[in-house]
């Protein structure tokens, strides 16, 4: 850390790279502000919350009362607030710009959501209040329920894991509890799991205890029908499969897929990170589906937050169904009843595998998710598949002939390109993309899925106007356009505009420092 | 609809480039059988007005802790919430930005995950801590699933303070994860546990919670060097983490894993979620941890910033082979904490903890002295265990009548035992007053005097 002001500034010319020509006192640029971290700006003895010391009592703690200090710094309620605001001010935002992150779904998010969720009647329950106080909250999880099994075609549903990741899990389990019912469980051990697929599938069937077999592609984005039927066997517990799949494409053959795999005697779960490009014009169940969480922080806009939380209800099929975990809502003449116990879900005629989490799940994803969909309605839901797929097709048409499109159209709501138009020009996709920070853009999905070389994957979604679409295709064109000319430093030395330079990860992996230390060490731990 | 800025001629003219007639064709690869033609049976779109009519009317069905009395906890605490927090966090630079992995243009994201990480570390006693999990409850499953790979051994026994819907998820993630769990009996406030003598060389982990279920502090020292002298883990769960304020951490007592529910800082109740999962450990088992981890570097230009590192024991990299599946954590929400813990500091911080004691300590009292109550704990921070002569779920409801929230009858936690049957849990933070002291004491004894 020698050789740097704790503002980040480089404290002489020999040490700033190329590029900083002119450089401030302060290491500020105007309106881009340097900030060090809180621990930083310590002042001993500062406290941005008054409260007095309490007094009149008999401390009852054994003899586990706390000796030293922390270490946590001081400071007052504006320089918390400054803090943090110029910390803001080094992110990019969905409000700010387009944010075309391939399967990632990066869309508006309506403040009305937000509102809602703050109403104190939702944000304000604690999860173990009498279940007489809390009707509400129990209607909008069941409502919710009820929307959610509604779009999809699909019996039942988990409200409660926390991600979509876990999500996954909840399936998963759902399915291996499934298959134990029915005494299968010793010979069930594999789960096929296609080249494209998201890490979250392989590594939930891990950690299952399954075998993770990989199915190839038909070369034209789709899994092949026949290297899928070839995999199954007596031995197989599952598939794991996105649709619209990470290439961007619907899997023609799903509902083939879907039959060969339930007439081996396995499941289908459908990884729904993709469902925003078929929301209200195809439901899952109507495909062979048995098992699909939803990323409520996709498809129905609850925030991203800079990663997390999410949140990420199972839906179910009829065969899977009894074995939704605990716990669950249900609903008789009007009254909510929370299902919390083995005995209860036995007089409610399930057989739960069991609890992925203390409470009842993200119930202020579950308000903000709700508010989206009433928005919208059935009507306006629909319309946010068929605009995001258009726009995405759009950005297709209006890029394959400069850019590489790595399969043939039409795509759902994203647009896969892949290296080729970059080959010979000494830009890789990591520099292309990087260049797109300085021309005030988030740079597309990189390197995934797998399958392609040098992947970029482009999901504008169903909220970008088109005015807004022409330009970021404009930009790309002049981008690809100067990839031949003799200006490589636009895009090796990119970004050259933003808050930082490249930063060096490796370093960053080989001599980790994870936090704050009153006195840097001098070597950092192995 | 107000948030798609597509007109019809937009997408006439987009069609166009695109060579389509119309937006179905689009749809072509979906096959025949499962395309649908009409709308789904759900009502059409509202108005913003319409949606906050129909969902205040939801919420107002609701009993909200601020309204009433409000003794609740169990996992879940209602501490007073700076207003600069939830402000800060509505930023859309934080809010409506995505996982940093683009770096140069996440720095605010990165930093805070960093200043987070550095204050789990600090607050738990440990030397390093993750981007967090996505509660105390699956923290503590991945604590297990981490021990386990660490000592290469799969028995983990599980303490009877450890709250129980915790201990539910440990035991959902043994059956999947084909792990073997010894599980405690629930440990009465002031009863002694004998964890040790369950200790063998087989035990990956020992799990122990502090402040336990039931409010009881204990020294988890003991335990710490029984489970180190057969080659195990003390795994140590904080669900309340105001408690650190006052407490000593459980690093200092020989934790070899921290995990805990950061909810208290900075996050709404919210029924339950979402939370936020904190995890600490030492940096020798680094790269056996889950989740995300924000580390220091520098960039082209030499000036320090901050990216998500260790990626190699994640699943977008290592599928299979991850150290666990997860992916998102609950950015915002350690945001929250963090902010919130800035604004005490460590003058606030300890102070808000010593509040919380003298709070319970005087509701102890005050609940102890009536008829048919007894306070079970000797020891303990903002929570302690009541021993009613009448079932503790028919005292809570009655008391919800008389408009007070009273507490959690572990009953509603510990199934099938009818030796918790009249204990109830309470919790007492810096939200309640005297009055609310005198309220809950006297429909307690009004209760009482009613079911006795």
């Amino acid at each position: 850390m020698s050789g740097m002001n704790k503002q980040g500034r480089p404290t002489s010319f020999a040490e700033s790279g190329a590029g900083a020509e002119r450089t401030t006192f302060t290491g500020n640029k105007g309106l881009e502000l340097e900030e060090p971290l809180i621990f930083e700006r310590d002042t001993p003895g500062a406290c941005g919350v008054d409260f007095d010391e309490p007094e009149g009592y008999q401390p009852k703690l054994g003899k586990l009362e706390r000796k030293d200090r922390i270490g946590l710094p001081g400071l007052s309620e504006p320089e918390v607030v400054r803090h943090f605001v110029r910390l803001s001010s080094k992110n990019y935002s969905i409000d700010a710009g387009l944010y075309p992150l391939g399967s990632c779904t990066m869309k508006h998010n309506p403040r009305i959501n937000e509102k809602m969720a703050r109403l104190p009647g939702f944000g304000d329950v604690h999860p173990l209040q009498p279940e007489q106080t809390v009707q509400g909250a129990m209607e909008l999880i069941d409502t919710l329920a009820h929307w959610l099994k509604t779009l999809t075609g699909l019996p039942a549903v988990a409200m409660s894991p926390k991600a979509g990741a876990h999500g996954e899990l909840c399936g998963m389990m759902a399915i291996r509890a499934a298959i134990e019912a029915k005494g299968e469980g010793e010979q069930r051990r594999r789960v096929l799991v296609p080249e494209s697929a998201h890490g979250t599938n392989p590594a939930t069937a891990a950690l299952l205890g399954y075998k993770v077999d990989t199915i190839n592609g038909d070369g034209n984005g789709r899994v092949d029908l026949e290297a899928l039927r070839e995999k199954l066997g007596p031995d197989v517990a599952a598939i794991m499969l996105t649709n619209p799949n990470t290439c961007g494409l619907f899997e023609r053959d799903i509902i083939e897929i879907a039959k060969a795999v339930h007439e081996a005697g396995a499941y289908f779960y459908c990884d729904g990170a993709n469902f925003n490009a078929i929301v209200g014009r195809v439901r899952p169940g109507d495909l062979g589906v048995d098992a699909m969480h939803i990323n409520l922080h996709k498809t129905f806009s609850t925030p991203h937050g800079g990663g997390g939380p999410g949140a990420g209800p199972v839906v179910f099929s009829e065969a899977l169904a009894p074995f939704v975990p605990l716990p669950y809502v249900v609903q008789k003449d009007g009254v909510y009843d929370l299902i919390e116990t083995e005995d209860e879900a036995k007089a409610d005629g399930t057989t739960p595998f069991g609890r992925m989490t203390a409470f009842h799940g993200q119930m202020g994803m579950f308000v903000r998710a709700l508010a989206y969909m009433m928005s919208h309605g059935s009507d306006g839901l629909r319309q946010v598949a068929e605009d995001s797929v258009l726009n995405a097709n759009y950005v297709l048409a209006s890029l394959k002939d400069v850019m590489s499109a790595s399969y043939e159209g039409p795509c759902m709501h994203e647009a896969l390109f892949d290296d080729r138009f970059l080959k010979g020009t000494g830009v890789e996709t990591l520099d292309f993309a990087k260049a797109m920070i300085d021309e005030g853009y988030h740079p597309m999905t990189m390197y995934f899925p797998l399958v392609v070389h040098g992947a970029l994957l482009i999901e504008p979604t169903e909220t970008e106007s088109k005015q807004g679409i022409d330009l970021f295709i404009a930009t790309l064109r002049d981008l690809v356009a100067a990839t031949g000319s003799n200006d490589k430093e636009r895009f090796t030395g990119a970004p050259h505009f933003a808050p930082r330079g490249r930063l060096d990860e490796t370093a960053a992996a080989r001599k980790p420092i994870l936090r704050w230390q009153p006195e840097m060490p001098a070597q950092a731990a192995d | 609809m107000r948030y798609l800025p597509l007109t019809d001629t937009d997408r006439q003219e987009m069609l166009g480039v695109i060579g389509a007639k119309s937006v179905d064709e689009l749809f072509r690869d979906v096959p025949e059988a499962a395309r649908r033609d009409g709308l789904v049976d759900l009502p059409k779109r509202q108005g913003e007005l319409e949606v906050e009519r129909a969902l205040s009317k939801m919420a107002a069905k609701n009993v909200a802790a601020g309204d009433v009395p409000f003794f609740v906890g169990a996992g879940a605490y209602r501490h007073h919430v700076p207003a600069s927090v939830d402000h800060l966090i509505q930023r859309s630079e934080f809010l409506t930005s995505y996982t940093p992995y683009q770096p140069e243009v996440t720095q605010g994201t990165l930093q805070y995950l960093f200043e987070f990480q550095t204050q789990v570390a600090m607050l738990t006693g440990m030397e390093v801590a993750n981007a967090s999990m996505y509660d105390g409850s699956t923290a503590c499953g991945e604590a297990v699933l981490m021990a386990n790979r660490v000592t290469k051994r799969k028995k983990a026994v599980l303490s009877g303070t450890l709250h129980p819907q915790y201990a539910g998820v440990v035991h959902n993630l043994a059956e999947f994860a084909d792990f073997a769990l010894e599980t405690m009996p629930p440990v009465m406030p002031g009863a002694a546990e004998d964890i040790i003598s369950r200790i063998t060389d087989e035990t990956s982990c020992v799990v122990v919670q502090t402040p336990g279920f039931f409010g009881e502090l204990a020294d988890l020292t003991p335990i710490a060097e029984a489970a180190h002298a057969k080659g195990a883990l003390l795994v140590a769960v904080v669900p309340e983490i105001v408690s650190l304020g006052l407490v000593t951490p459980p690093g200092d007592m020989g934790a070899d894993i921290v995990v805990g529910e950061g909810q208290s800082l900075g996050n709404g109740l919210n029924f339950g979620g979402p939370y936020v999962g904190l995890f600490a450990t030492k940096q020798k088992y680094l790269r056996q941890m889950p989740g995300r981890l924000c580390g220091e570097t520098l960039d082209s230009d030499g000036k320090r910033g901050f990216v998500l590192t260790l990626s190699t024991r994640e699943q977008h990299i290592r599928r299979e082979k991850a150290t666990s599946n997860i992916c998102t954590n609950s950015g915002l929400c350690c945001l929250a904490f963090t902010i919130h813990l800035s604004l005490l500091g460590e003058e606030g911080y300890t102070r808000l903890a010593r509040i919380n004691h003298a709070n319970a300590v005087k509701l102890a009292e005050k609940l102890d002295a009536i008829d048919g109550v007894d306070v079970l704990n000797e020891a303990f921070f903002n929570e302690f265990t009541l021993r009613l002569q009448a079932p503790a779920k028919k005292v809570v409801d009655a008391l919800a009548d008389k408009g007070v929230l009273g507490g959690v009858p572990a009953s509603r936690l510990i199934h099938g035992d009818p030796s918790v049957e009249k204990l109830l849990v309470v919790a007492s933070t810096e939200i309640n007053t005297d009055a609310d002291r005198d309220a809950y004491a006297q429909a307690l004894a009004e209760t009482m005097k009613e079911v006795l």
